[in-house]
């Protein structure tokens, strides 16, 4: 007997039917009344039809290529750990970047997997209800498997158990939680800007991509095979930012100035959280791929720069920002490393100068500013250490009130001036790190003044373990903060002297004899 | 004018589809780095699923690329028979 068999459906045809023809119009309630979050911030669109995904990625399709890229990714995680694979890494320096990496990023990815779960439900249309919700799913997928891919390293090293307490009380820690809670309280198309645009297409594109290929390179097989797995889920992320760009710019002219600001607002902040990724990619490694600088110039300057070109047929512009950062990139990854070399008690990870091997390394890739500025800070913190007197500062920082990055770095132009901005609102005075933030403040100020800031906090009192009695006569701010904190001491302070470094040094001489 | 670009993780499947898009985007440049491939091409970047069938041999759904993609850049137009990033400027 013949049996007919029903052709395949085309790609267009299955996602429209998967998508688009399973949803609905309500009609007992009036749809303004269901998804009453996408007119306030007074974007207008008058045809949700007109968003599709690209990728036209259904959701069978979805779970599909999921589960293939799960398995891949714990196979290689297992088979990681049941070698011993945390030996193989090029030093154990290297363990430091990861904690940094593990300690703050896996919460900022259960922040996205929370908005992209709003997004799922506020969107109007069909296409980026299911997109989101996608993107809702993966975020979820990343902040398990980082957890992970921590859980081995946590059995050897000092300071990765705490990082779920830490997220919202750690001076340093503070930067990207503000970053993600500024998102998710903002209106649905904001937060579709500031995460789908600028987490996605500038910060992950050099945190997941040369910095994860720089993990590969030290060795360390479990942080690349995360680090790309979620990587690859982020290509769809930025896609369905870019479509969500390119639909508001398309539905209403009216929508250009909103969007305009949104692109500014959040080129900038993606700017400022970069800074530590920096000092990641020009300290932290062991082994270098490419400097901070080259990477920024490859994924934001080209990259970023195609995306404003092409945007600019519907009258965007490029950000503000953008010139200052250009001139950052030679700055601000030194700036960063010696400020937490200079807080060697306040961080779960250690710090170190560069040996002169990698200091040469960084007066080639910063040729106009290392030998001139970083070299010599760098050259008298290491004699400062070897004559004993290792620099420590005990005081608590102060942190922009909108990035909440520690105060650091330098005015534009001036590389030898620190940069402050100020505000009042309201007879109490609040301060920025830059212009831009000042701006971002100014434009919101009764937002802003509601970042919690705990190095800020402490002193008045409010950042205290259980039991401290903040009235006592004796009672002296800030002095707990390690408690506060859950700060595992052993995790502290210089690398050289370290239980980190004198185990791995241990284990790696038993791992080859015996 | 601006490049099109898609990275990879580096592995056998992505080899072939590395060598298809060498055959079918003339002008693409390879970047190899540690554990990964990006390939640039000025404009336009396209995948046919057919030249990444014949490297393989055998069938290859475009939706597969989910699996080895790390990145890209450019406005994305996929099909059942290809998949284009492109910049408008």
């Amino acid at each position: 007997m013949d049996m007919k068999v029903a052709k395949k459906l085309g790609l267009k045809e299955r996602y429209s039917l998967m998508t688009r023809d399973l949803a609905w119009d309500t009609t007992f309630q009036k749809m303004a009344d269901v998804f009453p979050q996408t007119t306030y911030e007074g974007i207008k669109i008058h045809d949700w039809d007109k968003w599709e995904d690209p990728f036209r990625l259904t959701m069978d399709a979805y779970w599909k290529y999921q589960s293939e890229k799960e398995r891949k990714l714990y196979a290689i995680l297992d088979g990681f750990n049941q070698n011993n694979g945390h030996l193989s890494v090029t030093d154990a320096r290297y363990i430091n970047v990861l904690k940094l990496f593990l300690g703050s990023t896996p919460p900022l990815e259960l922040m996205a997997a929370r908005g992209f779960s709003m997004m799922g439900r506020q969107m109007n249309g069909a296409g980026p209800r299911v997109a989101c919700q996608m993107q809702a799913v993966d975020e979820y997928r990343h902040f398990q498997t980082q957890i992970h891919s921590i859980s081995n390293y946590n059995k050897y090293y000092n300071g990765m158990d705490e990082f779920a307490h830490q997220q919202s009380r750690m001076w340093y820690l503070s930067d990207g939680k503000s970053f993600f809670d500024d998102a998710i309280t903002a209106g649905p198309f904001e937060f579709m800007v500031a995460i789908g645009f600028a987490f996605e297409y500038v910060l992950t594109n050099i945190l997941f991509v040369p910095f994860i290929s720089g993990a590969a390179y030290n060795g360390d097989m479990a942080a690349m095979t995360v680090g790309f797995s979620a990587q690859s889920d982020e290509a769809r992320h930025m896609t369905l930012g870019l479509e969500c760009i390119k639909f508001m710019l398309e539905q209403d002219p009216d929508n250009l100035p909103i969007v305009q600001r949104w692109i500014d607002k959040w080129t900038w902040r993606g700017t400022r959280k970069l800074a530590s990724v920096g000092m990641m990619m020009d300290y932290m490694l062991p082994k270098r791929i490419m400097s901070f600088k080259e990477a920024w110039e490859m994924y934001v300057e080209d990259n970023g720069g195609a995306l404003f070109k092409d945007l600019a047929r519907y009258g965007i512009t490029i950000p503000k920002c953008f010139a200052q950062t250009v001139e950052e990139k030679e700055h601000v990854s030194h700036q960063s490393w010696i400020g937490f070399y200079m807080k060697p008690g306040a961080t779960p990870f250690h710090t170190w100068i560069p040996t002169p091997d990698e200091m040469d390394w960084l007066s080639e890739k910063y040729p106009n500013t290392f030998d001139r500025y970083y070299r010599p800070v760098l050259e008298y913190l290491d004699a400062q250490e070897k004559a004993g007197n290792r620099y420590n500062n005990k005081t608590q920082p102060m942190n922009c009130q909108v990035c909440v990055s520690t105060m650091k770095f330098n005015e534009p132009g001036d590389s030898m001036e620190m940069c402050f901005r100020e505000s009042v609102y309201r007879g109490e005075k609040f301060h920025t790190c830059s212009d831009h933030c000042k701006e971002i403040f100014d434009n919101e100020p009764e937002k802003y003044v509601q970042t919690f800031i705990s190095s800020h906090q402490a002193l008045q009192g409010n950042c205290e373990p259980d039991g401290v009695d903040v009235d006592a006569p004796d009672y002296r701010p800030g002095a707990r903060m390690l408690d506060y904190w859950r700060l595992d001491e052993r995790a502290t302070g210089d690398f050289n002297g370290s239980d980190d470094q004198k185990n791995f040094a241990v284990w790696r001489e038993q791992a080859t004899k015996n | 004018m601006s490049n099109a670009f898609i990275a990879f993780q580096k592995n056998d499947e992505s080899r072939c589809i590395v060598e298809a898009i060498l055959d079918d985007n003339p002008g693409a440049m390879v970047d190899d780095q540690p554990s990964m491939v990006k390939i640039d091409v000025p404009h336009r970047l396209v995948i046919k699923r057919e030249t990444v069938e014949e490297k393989m041999g055998r069938s290859f759904d475009l939706q597969e690329l989910q699996l080895h993609l790390i990145t890209i850049s450019g406005h994305l137009d996929e099909t059942d028979d290809e998949f284009t990033l492109s910049w408008n400027a």
